[in-house]
């Protein structure tokens, strides 16, 4: 015999939801007896819902001891009489809100296995070291052939770590620099500007590729971006140590402008018309080369550096007072620089 | 097709077999006979496994005793205590810039719990609650060097404390990193461990950062 739960729509036949939403028929008083039994109507003022719990249990119960070798008609009379014994009005009230209670809970086991799922993210985070090297490096290397779509890997490990390595990196220039931030932490401040750059400048030029055209999907954007972070990962942890503004400006252009070089020629590559090319690798640049502008000079207390660097190159470095790192290191960094700056 | 949907059991052949399920080092008769001891057991029972989990964090073998039992009692209270002694480190009097008590403790188990996540998508074997625990564990060299430090710092404020207190960090910093990965890098496929320790290592690197820079008011 068919084992359909209650309020199972899917099982044919037998106990199905939708013979039993029909409820008029012979197994609601069981036995096939026309009498419906008065004096046992149970007048359910509580919440059937709650009822549904126990009524579950019984069901699991009763299913449970047909496994063991009962027949299935035994259990339908068993249920019969349950019924029965509950009442007709309650009963349907009973059965509305168990079919509600069944519904709701695949909806809701459904939207969890769907949206918690781990698993949705693993194949983004299959990477070897490797290949985790690989990528760094490339993104330093702009491609020649901007003609034939470049290969993009949609993975989001490396991104991942860099993005966190950029925020410890900024906290320590922040520290340094005794940035004070009046609403919020610094924690909160530096893993909101990198998290917030990653994702939000992803989005919107993944809106604009869509706008242009561009073949390139979500995932390989972040990782394309991503990636470019590395550039300003290295600059600034030269630059934060090193508190040179001339030196700052040659990494600027050098190694952020590489990795910008990059990004952009693997976007050209995916873009077909001028216009088109020019909106999406236009933005891309100034962008990716305005926020590492912005992370130098909104971390780090400028106050007389810009003009110092304007003037000459034989000049003093930018003396800047730590307060948590000791003058000795400071002054050893930039003495260091120095004489290197002076040689050359 | 409905002979292939039939999985019933034909009534001739008898159904036998064991209905109790095989219990494992606790059953639960043992938790339920663990409510009538006083409570002074309790609190000693778990303060020993604590402080055996600790002592296996200070000389990291090769033991699963970390692993099994996992707890967050024993990474609770070093959570607590290193940003008490961190709170205060602050600038001038009305804005600080050093991190607060909250900033700390979210620090600590965000970072964790990002560590886990990343080291379960790489395709780890350990499950969510036994890696925090292990990387709470392995704070505890970290507060050691705090304890450290901050007693420096009573006795001066020069080149020669920073020294020490650079040395006594990275040290400890290399501890626990070395510790971690000890528990953790064995639960991950062979050619990837190094995906798996450098976030740790980063992990630890800004608690480091956080006690190194830290100079009191």
């Amino acid at each position: 015999g068919q084992r359909g739960g209650v309020g199972n729509m899917a099982a044919p036949g037998g106990r199905s939801g939708a013979a039993e939403w029909g409820g008029f028929e012979d197994n609601v008083q069981g036995g096939g007896s026309a009498v419906i039994d008065m004096e046992n109507m149970d007048d359910t003022s509580g919440s059937s819902f709650e009822d549904m719990g126990e009524m579950h249990q019984r069901m699991k119960e009763e299913e449970e001891e047909e496994a063991e070798g009962e027949a299935g008609a035994a259990e339908e009379e068993e249920d019969g009489e349950f019924l029965g014994v509950k009442g007709l009005r309650g009963q349907l009230g009973r059965q509305v809100a168990d079919q509600m209670w069944q519904a709701g809970k695949r909806q809701a086991s459904r939207a969890f296995s769907l949206y918690a799922n781990i698993d949705i993210l693993r194949p983004y985070f299959d990477v070897e070291p490797v290949q985790v090297r690989t990528r760094l490096l490339e993104s330093m290397i702009p491609v020649k052939m901007i003609n034939f779509p470049q290969k993009i890997a949609g993975e989001l490990y490396g991104p991942l770590m860099l993005v966190f390595t950029l925020v410890a990196i900024l906290l320590h220039g922040m520290k340094t620099s005794d940035t004070i931030i009046r609403e919020g932490t610094l924690m909160g401040t530096a893993i909101g500007t990198c998290f917030g750059y990653w994702l939000g400048v992803s989005s919107f030029l993944y809106f604009l590729a869509y706008l242009c055209n561009a073949q390139i999907t979500l995932v390989q954007m972040l990782s394309l971006l991503g990636y470019g972070l590395f550039g300003h990962c290295i600059t600034l942890f030269v630059t934060y140590n090193i508190h040179f503004h001339s030196l700052f400006y040659i990494f600027w252009l050098g190694v952020g402008g590489l990795s910008t070089l990059r990004m952009v020629a693997v976007l050209l590559s995916r873009t077909v018309g001028h216009t088109q090319r020019l909106i999406l690798c236009g933005t891309l640049a100034a962008l990716h080369m305005l926020f590492l502008l912005y992370l130098h000079f909104a971390y780090h207390k400028v106050v007389e550096g810009i003009l110092d660097t304007l003037e000459g190159p034989n000049m003093p470095p930018f003396q800047r007072v730590a307060r948590d790192i000791p003058v000795v290191s400071n002054v050893v960094l930039n003495t260091t620089a120095k004489s290197v700056a002076l040689t050359l | 097709f409905a002979g292939l949907a039939d999985v019933s059991i034909s009534e001739d052949i008898p159904v036998e077999g064991e209905i109790t399920v095989p219990v494992g080092s606790r059953s639960p008769d043992e938790d339920y006979s663990t409510l009538d001891e006083p409570v002074k057991d309790t609190i000693l029972r778990d303060l020993k496994a604590v402080g055996k989990k600790f002592v296996h964090v200070m000389y990291p073998k090769k033991s699963s005793a970390l692993l099994r039992d996992w707890d967050l009692w024993g990474p609770l209270v070093l959570c607590v205590s290193l940003a008490l002694m961190l709170q205060g480190g602050s600038a001038d009097s009305k804005d600080d810039g050093g991190p607060q008590f909250a900033e700390v403790f979210v620090i600590i188990w965000f970072g964790a719990v990002v560590i886990t996540l990343n080291s379960k998508l790489l395709g780890g074997t350990i499950s969510f609650f036994q890696s925090l625990c292990v990387l709470g564990y392995c704070v505890l060299p970290l507060t050691v060097a705090m304890l450290v430090c901050r007693l420096v710092l009573l006795a001066g404020s020069g080149t020669i404390s920073f020294i020490i207190r650079l040395i006594v960090v990275a040290a400890m910093f290399g501890w626990s990193t070395l510790a971690s990965t000890a528990f953790l890098a064995d639960s991950q496929p062979p050619n990837r461990k190094a995906l798996v320790v450098y976030p740790i290592s980063l992990f630890y690197f800004v608690i480091s950062w956080m006690i190194l820079t830290f100079t009191p008011q």
